[in-house]
C-alpha cells in the first residue's frame, strides 16, 4: 500500500523546466530515497509535497486520495536550509511551531518534556536560540519536525551540521520512527547513508526521474558481472589459467594475498571461475561485485548527462 | 486557536516583551512632559532665587522708576560709588551693581552693569526695557503730552474665531489649535507608518535569513503568515498609542497639579475637564467656578482655547485618527511586506524603497500647505489618493470636512489596501523563497503571475 503517489508532475519557472513528468510511488513504513545532482528538481518535488506551491500539471495523492491542505498537519518536514527565529527562546519557539502544526499547547508541551528528556536538553529550554551552536539548533529543528507524529516524514539533508556521533543518534531516530510505523521521504547526497537507510529510490536529473525502483532491484540491475578473487600463489599465472569466458581487469598485491577483479564474458556459471583457479591457488574468499549507490548514481546522470547533449 | 491567531500572537508577544518596546513606551511620554513643562518648570525654579541689584543713580529719578521683580529686587545706595562694591560684591549680598550716569536722557548714553558674574539676559531686558519706558514717559511729560491720552490710544487687538453651524448657533473655535492638533495628527500618522511599516520589513527579512520561512510555510499559507505579522505588528503599534496618550496624559495631569497648586488646582482642574468633555459655553462654567474664571477672564484667549477645544470634533478625531492610522499602516505594511520578501537582507532595501518613502514624504509636504489653506484642491486631491491620504486628510480633520469627502477618501483608502494586500501576496509567496537573485522590478512583476 503507497502512503503518498505524485503522477505526472509538471512545474515550469519563468525560464526553465523544473519538473518533466515526474511520477514517484512512496510505499507505507518505508524510507525513501530522493536522490539528484544540486538543481535536478528535488526541492520542488518536496515544496508539491508540501503545498508550499502547487504542480501545473499532474496529481498528487495521500493516501490513496487527493492531497488536501488539512494534510499539512500529517506531515512533518526538515528543509534542507533551515533556521529558528533566534531571539525566541527554545520553548516558546518548540511550542508555537507545534502549534502551528495543531497540537494544543498542553499536549505540545508534554510532548515536547519527553522529547528533551530523551535528547538530554532539558536546560535548554529557557536558552535564547542564538546562544545554541549549530549542531544544538539542529536537535531541536528534528524534534519540532517529528514532534506531531506526522505520518509522512520528510528530511532534506538531515545530516548536515551534525557531528559523527550526532549523526548516528539521529540515524537511529529515523530508524526508529520507521518502526513505529512513519512512512520518510529522504533527500541527500551522502550515498552511503542512503545505502544504509533507503528501501526505495528514485534518481531525479534534469527534471526526470532517470532511475527508480527498490534498492535491491537497481543494484541487481547495474551489477556488472564482475567478481572478486583473492587467494596466495604466484600472481604472473593468473591470466594464463582463464579461458575466453573470463577477463582479468584488475591485480593487486599485497601481503603475499593477491586480489584479482575479473569479468564474466558469457554465460558461463559464476562457479566456473573457481573451477578454473582452484586447482593452482589457495583461495581465500570470493564474492559477486555489488556496484554501490555512488557508482550507480555518477554512471546514470553522466549517462543521461550525455544522451541529451 | 486560528493560524492567523497564533501567528498574531507570537508577533505582538515578541515585540512588546523587548525591552526596546518597554523602554520606548514608557520614556516617550515622559519626553514629550519634559518638553511641554520644562520650561515652565525651569521658570518656576528661577523664582526661587532672588537677585538683589544696587543701584547707583546719578539722576536722582530713573532709579526708583525700576519695579522689583520675583527675582529682582532694586535697592538704591546712596553716598556710596562704584569703588565701594569693587571686589567686594559677594560680601555685600548685591548679585550686581547698576550705573545710571547723569546725561542717562541724551541719545546713545548707556547705563553701566557691574556683576562678578555674566548677567543673564532676562535681568538685561528688564532693565533697558523699564528704564527706556521710564525715559519715554519723561520726555513726553517734558513735551507736554497727556499720560491719560497716551494710556488710552494703547490697544491690543487679538482674532477670536467663531464658527457658526448649520444652525446658526455660534462656537468658539481656534485655528492656532486646529493648525496644532493637524500638526501633531499628521506627523503621528506619518511616523507610525513608517515604524510599524519597516518593523513588518524586518520582520520578513528575518524570517527569510534565519531560513525559517520554509518550515512555517509547510505548516501555514504564506498569505496567513503576511497577514498574521500585520495584523500582529499593527496591535503593537495601538498598543503604543494607547500607552502614549495615557501616559501623557497623567504625566500632563500631574505636572499641572504641581504647577498651578497655589492656584486652587481642584477646581482648575475639574473646570478644565468639564470645559473639555461637555463641551459647555465657557459662560456657563465660569459662574460657577469663580477661581478659575478669574484666571480665565484675565486671559480671554485661554478661555477661547479651552472652549474651542471643547467645540472641536475630538471624538471624530481620534476615531478618524484609529482608522487612518490602521488604514494608511495597512496598505504600506503590504508594501513593505513585499519589499522584505524580494531582498535577501537590509541592505538590499534601499533600491525599493523609493516608491514608499516618497508618497510618505509628499503627504509631510503637502499636510504642511495643507493646514494653511484646509478648502483648497490641493488638499481636496491628495486627501483622496490612498498614499498621502491618511496623512493629509488626517490634518484637514479638526478643521471640519464634509462628509462625503470623508466617506470617498475612507472607501479608496479601503479598495486600495485590500488591491495591495493581494498583490503582496502574490509577490511575497514566491519573494520568500528566493535567495541569492537580485530582484528587479521586472523580476517582481514576473513573480505575480506565477
Amino acid at each position: 500500500m503507497e502512503l503518498f503517489k505524485a503522477s505526472g508532475i509538471h512545474k515550469q519557472y519563468a525560464n526553465h523546466k523544473a519538473l518533466d513528468d515526474v511520477s514517484i510511488t512512496v510505499p507505507e513504513k518505508s524510507i525513501f530515497g530522493l536522490l539528484g545532482p544540486n538543481g535536478a528538481g528535488k526541492t520542488t518535488l518536496i515544496r508539491i509535497i508540501n503545498q508550499i506551491t502547487g504542480p501545473d500539471q499532474g496529481e498528487v495523492f495521500f493516501k490513496g486520495r487527493k492531497l488536501q491542505p488539512s494534510d499539512v498537519y500529517r506531515i512533518g518536514y526538515l528543509p534542507e536550509e533551515r533556521g529558528l527565529y533566534k531571539k525566541m527562546k527554545v520553548g516558546e519557539q518548540s511550542l508555537y511551531l507545534a502549534q502551528l502544526k495543531g497540537l494544543s499547547k498542553s499536549e505540545a508541551t508534554k510532548r515536547l518534556k519527553h522529547w528533551f528528556t530523551k535528547f538530554e536538553i532539558q536546560g535548554w529550554w529557557d536558552k535564547k536560540v542564538e546562544e545554541l551552536s549549530k549542531g544544538m539548533a539542529q536537535k531541536v529543528q528534528f524534534i519540532t519536525t517529528v514532534l506531531h507524529e506526522p505520518e509522512l516524514l520528510i528530511f532534506d539533508e538531515p545530516f548536515s551540521g551534525f557531528d559523527p556521533i550526532n549523526a548516528n543518534l539521529l540515524k537511529n531516530e529515523i530508524l526508529e520512527l520507521k518502526e513505529k510505523g512513519a512512512t520518510i521521504i529522504f533527500s541527500t547526497h551522502n550515498m552511503g547513508s542512503v545505502e544504509e537507510l533507503c528501501d526505495n529510490i528514485a534518481l531525479i536529473n534534469k527534471s526526470k526521474v532517470i532511475l527508480n525502483g527498490t534498492m535491491d532491484e537497481i543494484k541487481s540491475t547495474y551489477k556488472s558481472d564482475t567478481f572478486e578473487i583473492s587467494f596466495k600463489g604466484d600472481a604472473q599465472q593468473v591470466k594464463e589459467k582463464l579461458n575466453g569466458d573470463f577477463d582479468l581487469i584488475e591485480e593487486t598485491n599485497g601481503n603475499g594475498i593477491i586480489t584479482a577483479k575479473v569479468k564474466k564474458l558469457s554465460d558461463t556459471k559464476p562457479n566456473e571461475l573457481l573451477n578454473l583457479l582452484m586447482p593452482h591457488f589457495e583461495i581465500v574468499s570470493y564474492n559477486e561485485v555489488i556496484p554501490n549507490m555512488n557508482d550507480i548514481f555518477i554512471r546514470v546522470v553522466e549517462e543521461q548527462n550525455l544522451s541529451v547533449n | 486557536m486560528s493560524k492567523i491567531g497564533l501567528i498574531l500572537t507570537r508577533e505582538y508577544t515578541t515585540r512588546v516583551k523587548k525591552k526596546s518596546f518597554i523602554l520606548m513606551t514608557f520614556l516617550s511620554p515622559l519626553l514629550f512632559a519634559a518638553l511641554m513643562l520644562g520650561p515652565v518648570i525651569m521658570m518656576q525654579m528661577d523664582t526661587d532665587d532672588l537677585k538683589k541689584i544696587a543701584i547707583i543713580d546719578d539722576t536722582k529719578t530713573f532709579g526708583k522708576l525700576l519695579p522689583d521683580t520675583k527675582s529682582l529686587k532694586f535697592e538704591i545706595v546712596e553716598g556710596k560709588n562704584l569703588d565701594n562694591f569693587k571686589g567686594k560684591l559677594e560680601e555685600s549680598g548685591y548679585y550686581a551693581v547698576l550705573v545710571i550716569p547723569n546725561n542717562i536722557t541724551n541719545k546713545q548714553e548707556n547705563v553701566f552693569l557691574y556683576s562678578d558674574k555674566q548677567s543673564s539676559l532676562d535681568v538685561n531686558e528688564h532693565i533697558s526695557r523699564n528704564l527706556e519706558k521710564a525715559i519715554e514717559k519723561e520726555k513726553l511729560k517734558a513735551n507736554g503730552i497727556d499720560e491719560d491720552l497716551l494710556a488710552k490710544s494703547k490697544k491690543n487687538i487679538n482674532v477670536r474665531t467663531k464658527k457658526w453651524n448649520k444652525d446658526g448657533e455660534v462656537k468658539e473655535s481656534s485655528t492656532e489649535l486646529a493648525s496644532g492638533i493637524s500638526y501633531a495628527s499628521g506627523f503621528l500618522i506619518y511616523m507610525f507608518i513608517f515604524m510599524y511599516g519597516v518593523q513588518v520589513m524586518r520582520g520578513v527579512i528575518e524570517e527569510k535569513a534565519n531560513r525559517i520561512i520554509e518550515v512555517i510555510i509547510s505548516s501555514v499559507k504564506p498569505f496567513q503568515l503576511m497577514l498574521g505579522k500585520i495584523l500582529g505588528i499593527a496591535c503593537v503599534g495601538l498598543t503604543q498609542f494607547l500607552a502614549w496618550v495615557i501616559l501623557t496624559g497623567l504625566i500632563a495631569m500631574g505636572g499641572q497639579f504641581l504647577l498651578l497648586k497655589d492656584k486652587n488646582p481642584e477646581e482648575l482642574q475639574k473646570n478644565l475637564t468639564e470645559n473639555v468633555m461637555d463641551a459647555n459655553p465657557v459662560s456657563g462654567v465660569i459662574q460657577t467656578q469663580p477661581e478659575a474664571a478669574s484666571l480665565i477672564k484675565d486671559n480671554p484667549l485661554l478661555g477661547d482655547a479651552l472652549a474651542a477645544l471643547g467645540n472641536l470634533p475630538l471624538g471624530q478625531v481620534i476615531g478618524m485618527f484609529l482608522f487612518y492610522f490602521l488604514g494608511g499602516y495597512l496598505l504600506y505594511s503590504a508594501m513593505f511586506a513585499i519589499i522584505g520578501s524580494a531582498v535577501d537582507n537590509e541592505t538590499d532595501t534601499q533600491q525599493f524603497m523609493a516608491p514608499v518613502t516618497i508618497p510618505l514624504i509628499l503627504g509631510i509636504f503637502v499636510m504642511m500647505s495643507v493646514i494653511k489653506s484646509p478648502e483648497g484642491a490641493l488638499a481636496f486631491w491628495f486627501s483622496m489618493i490612498p498614499f498621502t491620504s491618511p496623512i493629509v486628510m488626517m490634518a484637514r480633520i479638526p478643521f471640519g470636512v464634509p462628509v462625503w469627502q470623508l466617506a470617498l477618501s475612507a472607501t479608496l483608502l479601503v479598495a486600495t489596501f485590500l488591491a495591495m494586500t493581494w498583490f503582496a501576496a502574490k509577490i511575497y509567496r514566491t519573494g520568500i523563497l528566493m535567495y541569492g537573485k537580485k530582484a528587479s522590478y521586472k523580476e517582481l512583476w514576473k513573480w505575480i503571475k506565477y
